[in-house]
């Protein structure tokens, strides 16, 4: 469903992806790796078209999202969970489900089925809804990132290292988010830096170092050979 | 006169000048706060709005309280539009990069100067106020049979005047519902505290900038619309405003509207009664030394936060 086709992007003048190329799959939890500056969130705001790739394309199903007005990626069912969060921080919960709700340009009836199915996933939210975001506690805050890219009904999930800084218990709740997502279809791009989470839920896995390609995955040879994807890791 | 009395006449001046000056300084801070951006050219919108106004009046007829409705609702347009006009051909070209914006807008101010100069002319010309009764005040006077009200000679004030300070109350409490209850408000705000998000969750944010850029240029033209049946329109009219609403923002917090209203209260009070008690000149330098204590103690501004 989603490709990246030899993207090369960066920032002004530092190139940070080079001619790198992957792919997600509906009903498939695709993990993208790699070590702390390999590229991994750039790569993530490269599809969302925060940042142009000056060669290269970026297919969403057949349709080419690189060429996309940025503001118009969200909406062909894209969610985004960004590493840190990304909350509007002096927000309300409300108010940034709202922003998520706006993305997916519903009617009224369909927008109240979205955001109560939602909040149905995320009770401690439905708690909380008049709450500023800065206020959340830091799973809270998690939660309510994942939920706002949730009100867009997503095909595509990209996630960068949700579980970053979380207790278990939270980590265990994000990860059951994520699968269930995976059974309804969508297509997830889950960076993640926790070797045994990914061995534990990926069905793919991107390697990449300095903005390249390094090595790709499948379920089978991660069962195989984890300690080959260990060593890239330098864990 | 006595004191009381008289202050009280310097505190009515003093809440016209803070009036407009809190609606003007609202423009500027919500650009800011929005775009990160300083609008040199703020006080040519100001200008605009006092000069359409003239316009207006001159062009209109039917009598000072139509043309003052039909400038009312003409002026913030038109200036609303050329702005957003030049934010999209101009600050969307230099990215909105903050020090390049500066000196963009500079040459904006003398673009909308200049063509001013050449079709509106180098004189004031007075705009008639849609009403102006006189309204004398009552003054409590504490005699032998206890409090009585009298109405000293000289204690008085318009109904104009009047009306502009609660025009602007509402002005700006129109503007504190519309940013925190309002669609568009609330897209307005997500835009602020991150426009990488925003953009990410399908918020145009270009043209979210240029409506925010029009809505601030709009409200400057308003503030002209009020001030110019106390005030002539003249074409160099921006220059202090723009010092006083930088003045206002500055202290008030670059980007806090709550901070711009209470430092608009706090300078246009104090300009007003130091301006009637002694000179003009002397309220301008303790507004001036205001800020630069502000800028040395507190450079966040009374209600600023520091991170930003
Ligand atoms: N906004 C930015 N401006 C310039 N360089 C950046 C910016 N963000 C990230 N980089 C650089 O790009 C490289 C990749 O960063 P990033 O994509 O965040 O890596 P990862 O998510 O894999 O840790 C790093 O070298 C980083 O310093
Ligand atoms: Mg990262």
């Amino acid at each position: 469903m989603l490709r990246l086709e030899g993207i090369s992007a960066g920032y002004g003048p530092a190139i940070v992806l080079r001619d790198l190329s992957l792919s997600a799959a509906p009903g498939r939890i695709t993990c993208l790796m790699g070590r702390n500056g390999a590229g991994k969130t750039t790569t993530l705001k490269a599809i969302m078209g925060l940042v142009r790739p000056s060669a290269g394309r970026i297919m969403l199903g057949d349709q080419v999202i690189s060429d996309l007005p940025a503001h118009r990626v969200a909406g062909q069912g894209i969610g985004y969970v960004p590493q840190g969060r990304g909350l509007f921080s002096e927000l309300s919960v409300a108010q940034n489900l709202r922003i998520g709700l706006m993305a997916r340009r519903g009617d009224a009836a369909e927008t109240a089925a979205i955001r109560a199915e939602v909040l149905t996933r995320f009770p401690r939210l439905a708690e909380r809804l008049d709450q500023r975001a800065d206020t959340l506690s830091g799973g809270e805050q998690q939660m309510l990132s994942m939920a706002r890219a949730l009100c867009l009904r997503p095909r595509l999930l990209l996630l960068d290292e949700p579980t970053e800084g979380l207790q278990p218990s939270m980590i265990e709740a994000i990860r059951q988010v994520i699968m269930s997502l995976r059974d309804a279809g969508a297509a997830v791009l889950l960076v993640e830096q926790r070797i045994d989470a990914v061995l534990a839920i990926a069905d793919h896995v991107h390697v990449i170092e300095n903005g390249r390609n390094l090595e790709d995955f499948d379920a089978a040879a991660l069962t195989r050979a984890p300690e080959r994807l260990r060593a890239h890791l330098g864990v | 006169m006595e004191f009381g009395p008289y202050l009280m006449l310097a505190m009515l001046e003093g809440a016209v000048l803070a009036a407009v000056l809190a609606l003007m300084a609202s423009g500027l801070s919500l650009t800011f706060g929005v775009m990160r951006v300083v609008n040199v050219a703020h006080g040519e919108f100001y200008m605009l709005g006092a000069v359409i106004a003239w316009f207006v009046a001159h062009l209109v007829g039917g009598g000072a309280a139509l043309s003052f409705v039909a400038a009312a609702i003409i002026a913030p347009l038109a200036v609303g539009v050329l702005a957003a006009a030049a934010d999209i051909t101009i600050l969307k070209r230099i990215d909105y990069d903050p020090e390049r914006t500066i000196v963009a807008t500079i040459g904006l101010l003398y673009v909308i100067q200049q063509v001013t100069l050449m079709t509106y002319g180098p004189d004031a010309r007075p705009v008639e106020p849609p009403f102006n009764s006189r309204i004398a005040l009552p003054w409590i006077e504490w005699g032998e049979g206890g409090p009585s009200l009298y109405f000293p000679w000289g204690l008085s004030t318009t109904s104009y005047k009047l009306f502009v300070i609660g025009a602007a109350a509402v002005l700006i409490l129109a503007i504190r519902l519309f940013m925190t209850r309002s669609r568009a408000g609330l897209i307005m705000r997500a835009t602020q505290l991150d426009s990488d998000m925003a953009t990410a969750f399908g918020i145009p944010v270009e043209r979210v900038y240029a409506a925010v850029f029009g809505l601030g240029a709009a409200l400057a033209a308003l503030a002209g619309v009020l001030i110019v049946p106390i005030q002539q329109a003249h074409y160099l009219m921006g220059g202090d405003a723009l010092l006083l609403s930088f003045i206002v923002v500055i202290i008030g917090g670059l980007g806090s509207m709550a901070g711009t209203i209470v430092a608009a209260v706090l300078i246009g009070m104090s300009d007003g009664i130091i301006s009637v008690f002694f000179s003009p000149t002397l309220a301008k330098i303790i507004a001036t030394l205001l800020v630069a204590l502000v800028l040395v103690f507190r450079p966040q501004g009374l209600f600023g936060t520091r991170d930003r």
